[in-house]
């Protein structure tokens, strides 16, 4: 107990410092790394979200990005055709991503295992048809461009580092609210599943019920980052909803540690640093992606809060 | 202490492919009753269960649940009325700690266990609800450790507990003491002799001391046909039960 007493110590602290930091990260950073900065906390949202699933729930999602870019794509139509305001876009990436997650949790939830990985993948690969095809509403392959950083009251999210302290509290609070989530009886009963459907089944719990709400949940999450990604990049184009995104997000969870939420956050970070720092100097972001996910497999099975862990006892 | 039928079969059936393992059974089982179920090994006592818990769906029959025909139902419903089970083979949450274990069965029946603002220490009794039962079952000191690292022993005693946790009215065993040493079962079967009288309880068991010592009632079952039926003296001297018994094992 007094073991569990000092590691509580250490996460608070370690929680603490980390607020302090972002907070006045404005302050000591140039903008570039802000930007980069602005970039890990939006996919932190997302990769929390994915974990929620891929963690709690032990459902492994290779479509997530599809709920991250219908709440994009909400974004830019609202904002560039109907000049829509910050409230209704949030509101509608939301709304859509959940929608999104509504339609294709039933499909996905009748699978399990490497069947739920494959129908993920063909529902994710569907929505990256929708954009790329469905041009008189997503511009296909062109994406739609000229948004514009939203304003909110008398603010302006114009500036980076306006920018940056909308993200960093829309990460806070998202990250609050998934927390709270966990903890609750109804994250208990996800983490109930990924042990032991037979056991949650015959306890009394509606597995479906419980498993298709996780899934409307993280949909919703990755809906608010999608969001914020939309005005962050200005354009949005099926690169959003593609694999490749999904399977960053995936690798973001295992780096850092799934059914965690800390872990996830962190490994959006060090991904997000790693791929820009990585493109200055070759174009083989895939294969290097690759490989570190091979790495964590084989001697980060937990990722990097697993190993923490491990180490104080 | 209602009366109804806590469990009506009839005419049940389940055919993997060819193989007929539960080849109509009929059974009924009166309030309170402790029935033991025993057979040779592939006689279909597990898929019997399975067919009751509703983890397997019948190829023919029906189920007759406290009143309710629950033959097409799915497993939580059933749990919602009275039924509790647990697994030959132990089904625990592995990586949960055995509190958690508890409290997932402690708010299973309970409209709490969707609630997502709440945290779950904030709910008192169902932590009041995991203690008690652990306490009963002899585990009350090993509620912090990861349910994986118990000893086989403790598993199976969590196995029960995690049945226990609802306060079933009709309780399926299907071998509470496998894997156990003598000893063990003699303790798990001292444990089941405590139980609550009012629980109606099914219980597999190739153990026959513990079958015979808890049982008012046993059922012979072979290649998915109940072929004897009755109180533990006549079964014992039923020539064709003696007969299988020496032919199989
Ligand atoms: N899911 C399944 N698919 C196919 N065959 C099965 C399945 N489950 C059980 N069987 C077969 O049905 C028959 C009955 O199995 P069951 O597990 O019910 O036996 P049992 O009486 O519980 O045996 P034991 O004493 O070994 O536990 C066996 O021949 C088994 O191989
Ligand atoms: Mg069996």
């Amino acid at each position: 107990m007094p073991g569990a007493a000092r590691r509580g110590g250490w996460v608070v602290a370690g929680l603490g410092t980390a607020a302090v930091l972002l907070a006045a990260a404005p302050l000591f950073l140039s903008s570039y790394p802000l930007t980069l900065l602005t970039q890990a906390l939006i996919y932190a949202i997302f990769a929390m979200s994915l974990d929620i699933l891929l963690g709690y729930t032990g459902l492994p999602s290779l479509g997530h990005a599809a709920y991250f870019g219908v709440g994009a794509y909400a974004v830019a139509i609202l904002a560039t055709e109907f000049r829509a305001g910050f409230w209704t876009c949030l509101v509608a990436a939301v709304a859509a991503a959940i929608l999104a997650g509504a339609l294709f949790g039933p499909l996905a939830i009748r699978a399990v295992g490497t069947y739920f990985l494959m129908i993920t993948l063909a529902l994710g690969m569907l929505v990256w048809g929708l954009a790329f095809r469905w041009v008189s509403v997503t511009k296909g392959d062109n994406g739609i461009s000229g948004l514009e950083r939203p304003t909110l009251g008398p603010w302006s999210f114009a500036d980076p580092t306006a920018f940056y302290f909308l993200s960093l509290v829309t990460f806070v609070v998202s990250a609050a609210c998934l927390v709270v989530v966990v903890r609750s009886p109804f994250g208990m009963s996800l983490m109930g599943i990924r042990e032991s459907e037979a056991r949650m089944r015959s306890l009394g719990y509606n597995v479906w019920l419980h498993k298709y709400l996780a899934f409307m949940l993280a949909a919703a999450f990755a809906g608010v980052a999608g969001f914020l990604w939309a005005y962050y990049n200005g354009f949005v184009s099926p690169v959003e909803v593609q694999l490749v995104t999904s399977v960053e997000a995936l690798l973001m969870v295992a780096l850092g540690g799934s059914g965690t939420l800390v872990g996830p956050a962190l490994g959006a970070g060090l991904i997000v640093f790693l791929k820009n720092f990585v493109s200055v100097y070759t174009k083989r972001w895939l294969l290097i992606l690759g490989g570190v996910y091979i790495c964590v497999i084989l001697f980060a099975p937990g990722g990097i809060i697993g190993a923490l862990k491990r180490r104080p006892r | 202490m209602s009366e109804i039928q806590p469990l009506a079969l009839s005419g049940l059936s389940k055919a993997f492919g060819g193989l007929h393992a539960v080849a109509g059974v009929d059974l009924s089982v009166r309030p309170g009753e402790r029935r033991a179920i025993i057979g040779p090994n592939g006689a279909g006592k597990t898929t019997l269960f399975n067919l009751i818990s509703g983890d397997l769906m019948p190829s023919g029959g029906r189920i007759v649940l406290f009143g309710h025909d629950v033959t097409r139902l799915p497993s939580f419903r059933r749990a919602a009325l009275g039924l509790a089970r647990t697994f030959q083979i132990t089904t625990l949450f592995p990586s949960l700690s055995v509190l958690e274990n508890m409290l997932l069965a402690a708010q299973a029946l309970e409209r709490t266990k969707l609630m997502f603002h709440r945290p779950l220490g904030s709910y008192g009794h169902l932590y009041a609800r995991a203690r008690a039962v652990l306490e009963s079952v002899d585990l009350a000191g090993k509620e912090g450790e990861t349910a994986k690292n118990l000893s086989h022993g403790e598993q199976r005693q969590l196995e029960v507990a995690l049945a226990l946790a609802g306060r079933p009215r009709l309780l399926l065993l299907d071998e509470p003491t496998a894997g156990l040493s003598p000893a063990e079962s003699q303790m798990m079967a001292a444990l089941l002799r405590t139980l609550d009288p009012a629980i109606t309880i099914l219980i597999i068991e190739h153990d026959m001391d513990v079958a015979f010592g808890l049982a008012d009632h046993v059922m012979v079952l072979h290649n998915g046909r109940v072929i004897a039926d009755g109180s533990p003296e006549a079964v014992k001297a039923d020539p064709l039960v003696a007969e299988i018994y020496l032919g199989t094992d």
